[in-house]
């Protein structure tokens, strides 16, 4: 699957934000990485439009917000990529865009994309939720924050 | 994984012995080629699997078993509610009850070899499958409560349909204890428009012919001969199974410590079966069991009414109806005793041998049948349940090729319009809304389910019956 930001990522705050994968056996990790945990978050729901369809053919006509609370980072991000995921289902959209804030565990998102077009979209697989399989938020060395799970698909 | 970590019981059996926290032992089933194809995450997970609380006689890995979410798929473990057993939201995992149900059709592959790609179309264009896709059927709250209380009974009272099939589905269609307040209204409204649809992945609807009979008698009861051709349905309880799943499995991973569980794997997620939260879980998983029950059976009856349309003289009897991901509440002689267990099948179908108790009067003599699906290109296979003495893992068998290879590789190595014109050449017909997810499904991303089958009759896990080769598949 095509990388739906692709870039280099280097130390401290220079880091490019990006969307990446890792395998799994039956299915499909995702990873975001920034120069924040905002940042990281955001990559990591572009990684999740990225196992559906190719991100570059979703138009951003409508947005929807989400919120959630969790007692870690790592839930955090778990709820808002099931909260995406809810909200693909049920509003029948894909998205391509992604603004994150989080304060004290409590994330505030939205997303902006349009409705699926079966034909032009061609979804290759519906997400069924974001697993706490190969679970992680953390920051690196580097100082950029990863923010990954396997989706099951 | 590493087989020389593992026991040697016999060519098709390995096991772990318990050390540091396991309770039990693990067992894995399967030949050394099989085994040491498994990824080492498997080993590592089963064996978190025998740390959990209640766990009695031991964890079991079938021979299909890949890497999946705390338990492997294909794991299957049993819980004492009286020993501070736990249910595990996790163990079932998201699509609650994806299972097979196969439908004997009457038809000979001559029949419809002229008319597969009409077949084809029509099935791809009436049966709504993948990402976006709506069933034509919206139900209110007042009937969504009733879908999740009456399972493929409800669906038969609504017209979805006949009165035969309902034997001819685990628990008679109707899985008791289902308790719809404990479903989310998340949930129940990422439901209203998938009833009747087949979902993704690696969901299907196969048409298939007959190839190879290898239990003349037990064939013969269930009514296939060489030649024949049947339809096999792969899917699952849709949206309302994958809130459920998300929802409990959140609640457990924060609920555990304050229940006194330390879990090995978040994914583990768990609460004691004898727990408010264990009970509210019990309740909502048994209405996404009857959700996954009804939407195999609208499907069922969609299918009818496209063959109708080419074949009226095509009946397409319900064969069996067998479900992979659940918990049931069974009785299991375990070291001598009989006990009431839960029972949690992974990616793992129930195979309950001869004279069983739960079975169809149709089956009492031979056992339940057991279907392992194949994917596209392979074969599928129908098999019975063993009947061994004692029961081999709590009377449970594979259930279908098991990946070799994860989606992303599979992306490197095929594209989907190659592997739509090569199966053609094979004379298959495939039909799915996406290229990308017929490369992500390649049948060469799936083990052979020929070695999976074999060591599933060789193990004592179920025999072998017939083998299935696809004619046409319609993919979600």
């Amino acid at each position: 699957m095509a990388k739906p930001d692709a870039g280099a990522v280097t130390r401290g705050a220079a880091v490019e934000p990006r969307a990446d994968y890792f395998p799994h056996g039956a299915d499909v990790g995702i990873r975001g990485i920034g120069p924040t945990r905002e940042s990281a978050f955001e990559q990591a729901a572009m990684a999740l439009s990225g196992i559906v369809t190719d991100i570059a053919g979703i138009e951003q006509k409508a947005s929807v917000t989400v919120e959630c609370q969790a007692p870690t980072d790592a839930l955090l991000l778990v709820d808002w990529l099931n909260a995406l995921i809810y909200r693909m289902a049920v509003d029948r959209m894909l998205f391509s865009r992604f603004t994150v804030r989080i304060n004290d565990h409590r994330l505030q998102g939205e997303a902006w994309g349009e409705a699926i077009d079966r034909r032009r979209h061609a979804p290759a697989v519906e997400p069924k939720g974001a697993t706490y399989t190969a679970l992680k938020v953390e920051r690196g060395a580097g100082g950029e924050w990863t923010a990954q799970c396997v989706i099951d698909v | 994984m590493d087989i020389t970590k593992l026991s040697h019981v016999s060519d098709w059996e390995w096991q772990v012995e318990p050390k540091g926290d396991m309770r039990v032992p693990a067992v894995i089933y399967g030949d050394a080629a099989l085994v040491g194809e498994m990824d080492e995450k498997v080993l590592e997970q089963i064996v978190n699997v025998t740390c959990l609380p209640g766990i009695v006689g031991a964890a079991h890995v079938m021979p299909d078993a890949h890497w999946g979410y705390g338990f492997p798929i294909g794991g299957v473990a049993a819980f004492d509610p009286e020993e501070g057993g736990i249910v595990s939201a996790g163990g079932v995992g998201f699509d609650i009850s994806c299972g097979v149900r196969t439908l004997v059709t009457g038809l000979r592959r001559g029949n419809i070899e002229p008319l597969k790609r009409e077949l084809a179309d029509s099935l791809f264009t009436n049966i709504p499958a993948g990402l976006g896709s709506r069933g034509k059927i919206a139900l209110d709250a007042r009937e969504m409560d009733a879908m999740l209380i009456g399972g493929a009974r409800w669906a038969l009272a609504e017209g979805y349909g006949v009165a035969d099939d309902l034997e001819r589905i685990e628990e008679h269609g109707k899985m008791e204890g289902a308790q719809p307040d404990a479903v989310s209204e998340h949930a129940k409204t990422r439901q209203r428009a998938e009833m009747g649809t087949l979902g993704s992945g690696n969901h299907y609807l196969e048409v298939q012919e007959v190839t190879e009979i290898l239990d003349d008698s037990v064939a013969a009861i269930f009514g296939l001969t060489r030649g024949d051709v049947v339809v096999s349905i792969h899917c699952g309880s849709r949206g309302l199974g994958h809130q459920i799943g998300t929802e409990f499995l959140r609640e457990m991973v924060i609920e555990a410590p304050a229940q006194g569980i330390r879990l090995p794997d978040l994914e583990l997620a768990c609460a004691p079966i004898a727990s408010e939260l264990g009970q509210r879980y019990l309740g909502a998983m048994r209405a996404g069991i009857n959700c996954a029950l009804a939407n195999r059976q609208i499907i069922t009856h969609l299918t009818r009414r496209v063959f109708g349309h080419y074949f009226p003289e095509a009946r397409l009897d319900l064969l069996f109806d067998v479900s992979h991901n659940t918990c049931k509440e069974e009785w299991h002689e375990v070291e001598g005793k009989r006990r009431r267990l839960f029972v949690h099948r992974k990616g793992a179908t129930r195979a309950f041998g001869l004279g069983h108790p739960d079975l169809p009067a149709a089956f009492a003599a031979i056992g339940q049948p057991v279907f392992i699906g194949g994917s596209m290109g392979t074969t599928s296979s129908i098999m019975v349940g063993a009947a061994s003495k004692p029961e081999r893992a709590f009377a449970s068998a594979c259930h279908g090729a098991g990946r070799r290879m994860s989606r992303h590789q599979a992306l490197k190595h095929w594209h989907g319009r190659e592997v739509i014109d090569e199966l053609a050449h094979r004379g298959i017909i495939i039909r799915s809304p996406s290229s990308r997810g017929v490369a992500e499904e390649a049948p060469g991303a799936y083990k052979d389910t020929v070695a999976v089958v074999e060591a599933a009759h060789v193990a004592g896990l179920a025999r072998k019956v017939a083998t299935l080769a696809p004619v046409v598949c319609v993919k979600g």
